[in-house]
């Protein structure tokens, strides 16, 4: 009886208590808080991550050897290396390093620093290695291809004459951070060249370091003072991990964080209303894109590849499900790439749908399923999809599944069709081109799986086309090159492309110089400040 | 005489130990079964979603021979049966592995999880009985009364409402609107790092250090969710409740009482209330071990870093390691909580003794 009475009276407290104790909104004006989904983390060592969330991170507290201006990224620059030169052969690449430059950890940055920085992701040998591996590295012979010729030069020896561009913007990757040696080697462990303590740490020499990663929590990085550009003006930037893009609207209203980075097209329609918010937006090298099986019968006739394309209607989309978060792109290469091309022949048509159709042989339609990752904004194009196609005659069957569930079934080649996303891993064309238009084998066991061969396309006279076009030197020729295999893989391809995406942020108007690059690992917040 | 009141002394020691050896025996086929079981249903799980655990790893665009040394690293190469048994192996032995999305041990990344969904649910629970008992006591007292109707129906609510769509309300009107609790996630950024995790509970650990801004920052933050999963809890105990006193209240020790002039509140509180309580006790435990299990929607929309996301976010990625050890721990909570509340029984129940 006294023990319930306690307790009752215990509740009444806890309730009067609870009233007022909101905590004083708005963020410290030298520490910037950013709400973005970062369950994707996995690793924050450079040479393994390959996720956009750490693109981005390490893109902020790394520095790799060439960076390009976010403006117009055919201009290219030295940030570790102070210059470079590419010997008559096409075959040797020497580098200086920048003096005066240090790691976070006061460590001075030498040639050995990056020699070993290369050599580590080809001998690590994790997802992202291939970026560097594919001039000709590999773990047995990297030792030799990539060394040091002085303190502070070193030279890289490539297995074919490759375009010298592509070199270059491979090295802008974030395979290619440059790593602290002494520190990271101070912690290996069993030979794995501190990969098991670089994981959850952090040796890099960008404008801010790694304090801390909380999985599934936040990410804290600090101002790091040893940087030898402009120091950067805040002291903290956080980025919270919050799953409800109506939560991060919510806090974002109220001043307790100051980016929001998953809006959905009509939480941003709403918070950009709001006097004290700002959309910032950028135009990101992913394509939204559905593949065609080629083992299945009815998606193998041209006609009918042809007579998918027409049936998406690709405006009313851009102007709904897609508002603010792609335009409509229908070629492989994302606008920004060398080579580029713009056009986009394709409109919704069911008539002209049909007639396709029918000359397949398919004057009915025909019935056909759709792996469809369970997540905004996919879902939604896939039932505006389902709806066009109806038009033509072609009923789409969705099958709703995990993200990791349907990527599982289309590595394997059991699906239909497939919807979903691919991002560029580095800013050279051959990047998209390497798996839209290559597939070195279509057989069940083979070794490259790029996406021509995940949708079973055999197309040997391409492939040909687009390993040549990697070795083009002169720039303006590749430039063709690149256009020409986009015109045919729009023509015949078994993928219909229908946006490249923009990325959206919801700004606080305090917060000025974010910077929104081409890609996540150049997304910074080096210049960032907040009034 | 004091030979045989010592042989049935002897006797009554005896049958103490037996009962005691017997239900110290039944307890331990109770934790090894379940825990059999749950290894094979983990294993099998694991195996049977369509999704592929290499790829949590590696990602969609790592090259072949990479993604072939992963598979091989993760043991996925070997027949079935021969996985199974490593996997036994190894949990027996204590070893849970690393969770491949977390890259830490898994017992690590649970003990960094577990104290938050502790937290959580304590506060969710007191909540739920402090106010369920209360209410279920004053709806079976005024039966079919307006009191009594509304009992039910918060109880109603409570059961069919989404518990997302009610924390997003709850977020919008007392965050967003009325401003009287803090947001999502559990600290403010500026009391970061300003409590050393002892606990990992923030409210027992601040207290611990004396911290009391700190204390008052991070109940600003736990209100809110705990109040939801309390109302879950609410709705289960009010209506438990209700239907405890109805049945004791028509019991003849009640009339006894009422005849012997005892005050209403006294026969309500001390006599009907004692006798509700005993296995009010069970529907309280039950109610704890299903918010400890993690209310993964409470956690998700409250950005709460609790066992519920942990477990659910390493099932979508096949990330079978951390899935067991999750497992094991809601297993071994259910386990210790049935036993706990079989004690608190006995001590509440003299016929049991």
């Amino acid at each position: 009886m006294k023990l319930l009475r306690s307790a009752a009276a215990a509740a009444l407290f806890v309730a009067v208590a609870g009233v007022g104790l909101s905590a004083e909104a708005a963020t410290p004006k030298d520490t910037l808080v950013m709400a973005w989904q970062i369950d994707d983390i996995i690793t924050l060592d450079p040479a393994e991550a390959f996720e956009f969330s750490t693109a981005e991170i390490n893109g902020n507290v790394y520095e790799r050897l060439i960076g390009y201006d976010y403006n117009d990224v055919s201009k290219v620059f030295g940030v570790v290396a102070e210059s470079w030169t590419m010997s008559e052969d096409g075959r040797t690449m020497a580098f200086k390093i920048r003096e005066g430059k240090k790691f976070a950890s006061g460590n001075p940055i030498t040639a050995e620093d990056v020699v070993f920085s290369l050599q580590r992701a080809v001998l690590l040998d994790k997802s992202p290695a291939f970026i560097i591996g594919q001039f000709g590295l590999n773990k047995g012979n990297v030792k030799d291809k990539i060394k040091e010729t002085g303190p502070m030069s070193f030279s890289m020896e490539l297995d074919k004459p490759y375009a010298p561009s592509f070199v270059l913007y491979c090295l802008t990757a974030t395979v290619a951070s440059v790593v602290d040696k002494k520190l990271v080697m101070a912690h290996e462990k069993d030979g794995d060249l501190g990969n098991g303590w670089l994981k959850t740490n952090f040796a890099g020499s960008g404008p801010f370091k790694i304090r801390e990663w909380r999985p599934n929590e936040a990410v804290v990085l600090e101002r790091n003072d040893n940087y030898s550009g402009t120091k950067a003006p805040l002291a903290r930037v956080i980025y919270r991990h919050l799953p409800v893009t109506a939560t991060q609207r919510l806090l974002l209203e109220k001043g307790d964080i100051d980016i929001a980075r998953n809006l959905g097209p009509e939480e941003l329609s709403a918070v950009s209303a709001k006097a004290d918010i700002r959309l910032q937006k950028a135009p990101k090298g992913t394509l939204y894109y559905f593949g065609l099986n080629q083992k299945n019968p009815n998606l193998a006739k041209p006609e009918v590849r042809e007579a998918l394309k027409y049936l998406v209607d690709y405006d009313a989309i851009a102007d709904t499900i897609m508002k603010n978060l792609g335009v409509v792109h229908q070629a492989f290469l994302p606008k920004g790439f060398l080579g580029a091309i713009d056009g986009k022949p394709y409109k919704f048509d069911p008539v002209k749908a049909k007639e396709l159709l029918a000359k397949a042989g398919l004057p009915d339609g025909f019935k056909v399923t759709m792996d469809v990752r369970s997540t905004q904004p996919i879902t939604g194009m896939a039932e505006a999809i389902q709806q066009s196609f109806a038009k033509g005659g072609v009923k789409l069957e969705i099958i709703p599944g995990d993200g990791k569930q349907t990527l599982t079934k289309y590595r394997a080649r059991t699906h239909d069709i497939y919807i979903g996303q691919w991002g560029a891993d580095y800013q050279d064309p051959h990047t998209n081109a390497d798996t839209f238009a290559a597939n070195p084998n279509n057989a069940d066991d083979a070794k490259a799986k790029p996406l021509a061969w995940r949708n079973a396309w055999d197309i040997p006279e391409l492939t040909k086309r687009t390993e040549a076009a990697v070795l083009e030197r002169d720039a303006a020729k590749r430039a063709a090159l690149y256009g020409d295999l986009q015109q045919d893989v729009l023509k015949t391809g078994p993928y219909v492309v229908m946006f490249q995406q923009t990325e959206v942020a919801a700004v606080r108007k305090n917060v000025e110089n974010f910077v929104l690059g081409p890609s996540f690992d150049t997304n910074s917040v080096a210049t960032a400040t907040k009034n | 005489m004091a030979t045989s009141q010592a042989v049935q002394g002897g006797d009554g020691r005896f049958d103490a130990l037996l009962r005691l050896a017997r239900a110290a025996g039944r307890f331990v086929a109770m934790v090894t079964v379940t825990l059999a079981g749950l290894l094979a249903v983990t294993f099998l799980i694991g195996r049977v979603v369509p999704i592929d655990p290499v790829l949590a790893v590696v990602g969609d665009r790592a090259p072949p021979h990479v993604y072939e040394r992963v598979r091989q690293e993760l043991g996925l190469d070997l027949p079935f049966l021969q996985q199974f048994l490593i996997y036994c192996r190894k949990a027996l032995s204590g070893d849970f592995g690393t969770s491949v999305l977390t890259t830490n041990p898994v017992m690590t990344d649970i003990a960094r999880v577990f104290p938050a969904t502790v937290e959580l649910s304590t506060v969710g629970v007191l909540i739920g009985i402090l106010t369920g008992i209360p209410l279920g006591v004053l709806a079976a007292v005024k039966r079919g009364s307006v009191v009594d109707q509304f009992v039910r129906v918060l109880g109603l609510v409570g059961y069919s409402v989404p518990i997302f769509w009610l924390g997003l309300m709850g977020l919008l009107l007392f965050y967003a609107r009325l401003d009287l609790v803090s947001g999502p996630g559990r600290l403010d950024i500026t009391y970061d790092y300003l409590v050393t995790p002892v606990t990992g509970m923030i409210l027992v650990d601040s207290i611990m250090q004396g911290q009391w801004e700190v204390f008052r920052n991070a109940f600003s933050h736990i209100i809110l969710p705990a109040a939801m999963l309390g109302y879950f809890s609410l709705a289960y105990i009010s209506r438990m409740t209700r239907s405890f006193m109805l049945s004791e209240l028509a019991q003849e020790y009640v009339t006894t009482a009422r005849v012997k002039g005892l005050s209403e509140a006294r026969i309500i509180w001390r006599h009907a209330l004692r006798n509700a309580a005993v296995p009010l006790v069970t529907v309280v435990a039950l109610s704890y071990a299903h918010l400890l299990e993690g209310s993964v929607l409470t956690e998700t929309v409250f950005a709460w870093p609790g066992l519920g996301q942990y477990i659910t976010h390493s099932l979508q990625n096949a990330d079978m390691n951390a899935v067991l050890g999750g497992t094991l721990i809601i297993g071994t909570v259910f386990v210790f909580l049935n036993l706990f509340s079989d004690l608190i029984y006995r001590l509440l129940d003299p016929r049991t003794r």
